[in-house]
């Protein structure tokens, strides 16, 4: 296998479904931080990073269906209207399932390229539903989406190695 | 390599992909439809928020200990000074306060003699910002009295400058305020020096308010103070909003442009009046009863568009 490197090495590793959760809940949180301004512009969405990781990785067990009701919950915190959120991360983790295998293949460099396309998407979809409801655009909005690129591979990484050292410790 | 054997189907793995992505993108648009027409899912969204807000209140603990720890060190001489600061302000008030009930005893008598009606008076409740909402989209704070303290959807809150916003939803012990700064949201106004009936509009991208609906002759200036008319039923009468900040008049169009700051402080305090007892209103006529009904905010925002 050519295109293997080595952390493709580590996918196979089993991952606790409480490690999935808890990784959400900590994605919730930090997209709950109170952001203000410029940097609620600027921030992206960890739900949406987290949710395409598992997706990627995971994708027998983080699917479309989880990813909806992740996406009511991001709807009741934000208090945003039923479904937004929803209806994004579900074109979300579509994309992630569909493309879970080749994702897998890629290096980061070739996967950020990719996620990107994902995140204007999902992005695209939550302003669309807002410019049908509200009437207007808010064009600094998809700004969200360059960082949220920008955070997939940190994320991944920070993941993969948390991942194995959970792995190390069951070991022990 | 179990996992990518996906393709050979030997395993019952549910319904394909696209037709889960149809079934939760179709649930997701009906739940869109009923949430933003119809309303009927705010009790699911009262239930779900109670699992959601363990995690809200966690993620408003760093900014509280940051102010803490802000409060904690400061310094005893500002403090000193901000007392001073504080009794000097308080002297000042009062005087005005007894000059103040001296003019509403005249007001009252003088209302009695021409047999208008009474301006009721209003009660305020404190109310402290939890956070901001975390939409680009929206002008939105949450405050935390909710349905619990009887909070009700449609009340003002001001600060104790001018009108800030009005409650749009309310959860059992937390309540959201839309900020007159919202895109679209309108406030009916008053000139204070000529008493020039407008409506004022937020702008939703700057902390602007804007009137569009002033004919290029209108008498109106730089630096007019603009306060509620009270004439909606839903803002008491006479509470600061704006000041005109800039006023484009270009023959070329039927109106001016006309951008105003809104003077009480909407992107910057912590403590927050919600006012309540307001008076009722008289029932409308029959036939406009019906359009009025339904949420004065939103029936409100229809009105310009006839124009």
């Amino acid at each position: 296998m050519p295109y293997s490197d080595s952390t493709s090495q580590q996918i196979q590793r089993p991952v606790s479904n409480t490690f999935i959760v808890l990784s959400v809940l900590a994605a919730l949180l930090l997209n709950g931080l109170p952001w203000e301004g410029i940097w609620l512009m600027l921030r992206p969405d960890f739900v949406a990073v987290v949710l395409l990781y598992w997706c990627t990785y995971k994708p027998q067990r983080v699917g479309i269906g989880l990813s909806w009701a992740v996406g009511i919950f991001a709807d009741v915190a934000d208090a945003s209207l039923f479904g937004q959120h929803a209806l994004a991360y579900t074109l979300l983790a579509f994309g992630g399932v569909i493309l879970h295998r080749r994702l897998q293949m890629f290096d980061l460099r070739q996967q950020t390229t990719q996620v990107f396309g994902i995140f204007v998407l999902t992005y695209a979809v939550y302003a669309l539903v807002h410019w049908q409801v509200d009437g207007y655009m808010v064009w600094a909005f998809f700004l969200g989406c360059l960082t949220s690129t920008l955070l997939w591979a940190p994320l991944s990484i920070t993941l993969q190695a948390m991942r194995q050292m959970r792995m190390d410790r069951d070991r022990i | 390599m179990i996992d990518n054997t996906q393709s050979f189907q030997f395993f019952n793995r549910g319904p394909s992909p696209a037709v889960r992505l149809v079934f939760f993108a179709v649930l997701s648009l009906l739940l869109l439809f009923v949430d933003a027409r119809y309303r009927y899912l705010e009790s699911t969204r009262n239930a779900l928020s109670v699992l959601v807000s363990p995690i809200q209140r966690l993620a408003t603990l760093p900014g509280m200990l940051w102010q803490q720890a802000g409060d904690f060190l400061t310094m005893q001489r500002s403090l000193v000074e901000d007392n001073q600061a504080l009794h000097q302000q308080h002297e000042r008030d009062a005087a005005q306060l007894s000059q103040l009930q001296a003019l509403q005893q005249e007001n009252q008598q003088l209302r009695n003699l021409l047999a208008l009606a009474q301006r009721s008076e209003f009660t305020a409740q404190l109310a402290e910002i939890v956070y901001a909402e975390r939409d680009v989209f929206k002008r939105r704070v949450l405050i935390n009295k909710g349905a619990n303290d009887n909070v009700r959807i449609g009340q003002v809150v001001m600060d104790d400058i001018g009108i800030v916003g009005q409650i749009t939803r309310v959860y059992p012990w937390l309540s959201a305020v839309t900020l007159i700064t919202e895109k679209d949201h309108a406030v009916p106004v008053q000139v204070l020096r000529n008493g020039l009936r407008t409506i004022v509009f937020g702008a939703g991208d700057t902390s602007q308010l804007s009137l569009r609906y002033m004919p290029v002759s209108s008498d109106i200036q730089i630096g007019d103070m603009l306060v509620t008319s009270g004439i909606d039923g839903v803002y008491p009468p006479g509470i600061p909003v704006a000041r005109v900040e800039r006023i484009e008049r270009d023959p070329a169009y039927p109106f001016a442009r006309i951008t105003c700051l809104p003077v009480a402080g909407v992107d910057s305090h912590r403590h927050l009046l919600i006012l309540s007892g307001l008076p009722e209103l008289p029932e409308p006529p029959m036939e406009q009863a019906v359009a009025a009904k339904p949420d004065k905010g939103k029936s409100k925002r229809k009105v310009p568009e006839t124009h």
